[in-house]
């Protein structure tokens, strides 16, 4: 018997994914300013669901208020230009301070279990909103322009907008890729098959799941400096709107929990329906939230999850197989 | 004086929270599940009532009676379509489910209704207008009163309900060992939708406080269930009385906060849930656990 990471397939889609990524960055080159603002939501979705993941599907922390990092994010970087800093450096900052916010959070954060963690997360989310309304410096309860990245042509703009997306993208999705496939990330996907087992067997369970709310913390404030770089209006009740959290929700649980590749398929298809739905709207609305409840009682591990166990089927590969004899396989 | 005049208004603003947080606390109280939607069910019980009144002119507290069998048969249904489906599979499954519902909830109540800010509070007649002025400082409103009085019969009857019927028996055998009570020949489905429809009936009253005291719109609920939520958390979950006394003491420290400035109302709220948090489930005692 051997144990194998990588198949065929799962080196070519390896391989492409990482061509794809190098393509995305000639993005701001060819095309026109409002495609390039459109792919950046993309960019963003995918951050998002995939951090997102990285708490309910590995850590079983079903959040409802991770949009306490995204509002901390888009704030920061009005904050950070505030004091002079010049405006894409002070997004850096800003996604570094959501991630180190999330610190002192998370300790009182985990100390919660299943509803009380995901509703105490939106009480967080809303403590931290009302004290940002307070505060005329970032625009009270009105909201604040980013009238610092007016000083970019707004081609330039969406460009360096787009090219911190991806950036960002990049270093957080390969940041969760190496990290599940580390011994660490081996006791990560054992808490998620069965935290119980998990723990019995010596994994420390809280300090895992610490290192992943705060990768999510970052992720997330990430994702919020985007969304305010590409919006360049923030306002206290959409940036902290539990939207967010029904967005990630829809993508994860329909893409496929606790896969790598399920929560970026359902950020594509998210994308692809809000491209096609521009007008947005409660209709569209009633169907995400239908879906997502439907996915969670009928197929909970969502579209990819359903394909990989019936294919066999990795294409980034995080987990190992072992390969009995030729023909026969099976993954682990 | 103001002191205490806060703290009485923060304990008719607390009762109307208790009645919002009872059908939560009984739900996870039986079930272990948190129904995300309560929020949600409770603003479409006073659309329910709403549209009544709408359509005969009844006092809202006369349609709030004709309403309660539709939210009883909603309460049926809910558990008989999702929860019970979700129960089997794992602790996120009613969150995510109870979520989405949640959303399409809101969103349907959106497409139907407009956002029009709505309430009730001048068709409910006198009551809402009614105070007796104690003191200069002190003002005691018949409504507060009526919602003070209506909170305490509630939990008052939910404990005859638990303690002395056989129903009552049947849901607390359940909500100790479900497995067991089974095997003791209880019908954990008919208890867990009887728990669930007797949830939604009770948030649909906090419904109707909600349209009558303030107003509402279809996107309401989501604050409600926060408030509601924090309520049982402050009273410890699963503890119906500590669920009342949640409430009331989540209303007393929001009116005390916006003594100090009206935008603090709901942040100090907010605190001291977090600060409940941190004292039960915080300290050296976790400190030590986390060592072993």
């Amino acid at each position: 018997m051997r144990v194998q990471r990588w198949t065929r397939t799962s080196k070519l889609f390896t391989g492409a994914t990482v061509a794809i990524a190098v393509l995305l960055a000639a993005v701001p080159l060819v095309f026109d300013p409002d495609v390039v603002q459109k792919l950046t939501i993309l960019l963003y979705l995918v951050l998002l669901a995939a951090m997102w993941n990285a708490l309910a599907g590995y850590g079983g922390l079903l959040s409802v208020g991770q949009q306490a990092f995204i509002g901390i994010g888009a704030y920061g970087t009005v904050f950070f230009t505030g004091l002079g800093v010049s405006p894409y450096p002070a997004m850096v900052l800003a996604m570094l301070a959501a991630g180190l916010i999330s610190v002192p959070i998370s300790f009182i954060a985990l100390r919660l279990r299943a509803a009380q963690f995901a509703i105490g997360m939106w009480v967080i989310a809303e403590a931290i909103s009302i004290v940002v309304r307070l505060d005329q410096n970032l625009g009270a309860g009105t909201g604040i322009s980013l009238i610092q990245l007016n000083q970019y042509a707004p081609n330039f703009r969406q460009a360096y907008t787009f090219w911190l997306a991806l950036a960002f993208t990049v270093i957080f999705l390969s940041a969760l890729f190496f990290l599940l496939r580390s011994p660490l990330g081996l006791s990560l996907q054992a808490i998620r098959d069965d935290e119980d087992a998990a723990r019995s067997l010596g994994v420390r369970v809280a300090s895992r799941k610490r290192l992943l709310f705060v990768l999510a913390g970052f992720g997330c404030g990430a994702a919020g400096v985007i969304i305010g770089a590409n919006t360049l209006f923030i306002e206290p009740g959409s940036i902290f709107s539990v939207q967010w959290s029904a967005y990630m929700i829809f993508m994860v649980l329909v893409g496929g929990l606790g896969t790598f590749e399920g929560p970026i398929l359902g950020a594509i298809l998210l994308f692809g329906i809000q491209t096609t739905f521009t007008q947005g709207g409660p209709w569209y609305l009633v169907g995400l939230g239908a879906t997502a409840a439907l996915f969670a009682l009928a197929l909970p591990r969502g579209i990819w999850g359903t394909l990989e166990e019936r294919l066999g089927l990795r294409l980034l590969p995080v987990g190992y197989r072992a390969v009995e004899k030729k023909g026969e396989e099976r993954t682990a | 004086m103001t002191i205490v005049n806060a703290v009485l208004q923060g304990i008719f603003l607390g009762a109307f929270y208790a009645v919002l947080a009872c059908g939560l606390s009984i739900m996870f109280g039986v079930m272990r599940i948190i129904n995300l939607a309560h929020g949600d069910i409770a603003v479409l019980g006073a659309y329910v009532v709403f549209v009544i009144v709408q359509g005969t002119g009844m006092s809202p507290f006369v349609a709030f009676v004709v309403a309660l069998p539709v939210m009883i048969v909603l309460g049926y249904l809910l558990q008989l379509t999702i929860l019970e489906r979700s129960l089997k599979s794992g602790i996120l499954t009613p969150l995510l489910a109870t979520f989405g519902l949640s959303i399409v909830i809101q969103n349907l109540l959106l497409i139907k209704f407009s956002p029009d800010v709505r309430s009730l509070g001048g068709e409910a007649g006198a009551v809402t207008t009614s105070s007796w002025q104690v003191t200069s400082g002190l003002s005691v409103s018949a409504l507060g009163i009526v919602i003070l009085v209506v909170a305490v019969l509630v939990f008052g009857a939910l404990q005859l309900f638990l303690s002395r019927t056989r129903a009552g028996w049947m849901m607390r055998a359940t909500a100790d060992d479900a497995d067991a009570a089974e095997l003791a020949g209880i019908d954990s489905r008919g208890v867990y939708a009887r728990a669930t429809a007797l949830a939604v009936a009770i948030a649909a009253l906090g419904g109707l406080f909600l349209a009558i005291r303030s107003v509402f719109d279809p996107l309401s609920g989501p604050t409600q269930l926060i408030f509601a939520f924090e309520a049982v958390v402050i009273g410890g979950m699963g503890r119906l009385w500590g669920t009342l006394l949640g409430g009331l003491a989540l209303g007393v420290a929001q009116t005390l906060g916006a003594q100090v400035n009206p935008e603090y109302s709901a942040l100090s709220g907010h605190l001291l849930f977090l600060a409940v948090l941190v004292v039960r489930y915080g300290g050296l005692r976790l400190s030590f656990r986390a060592a072993r």
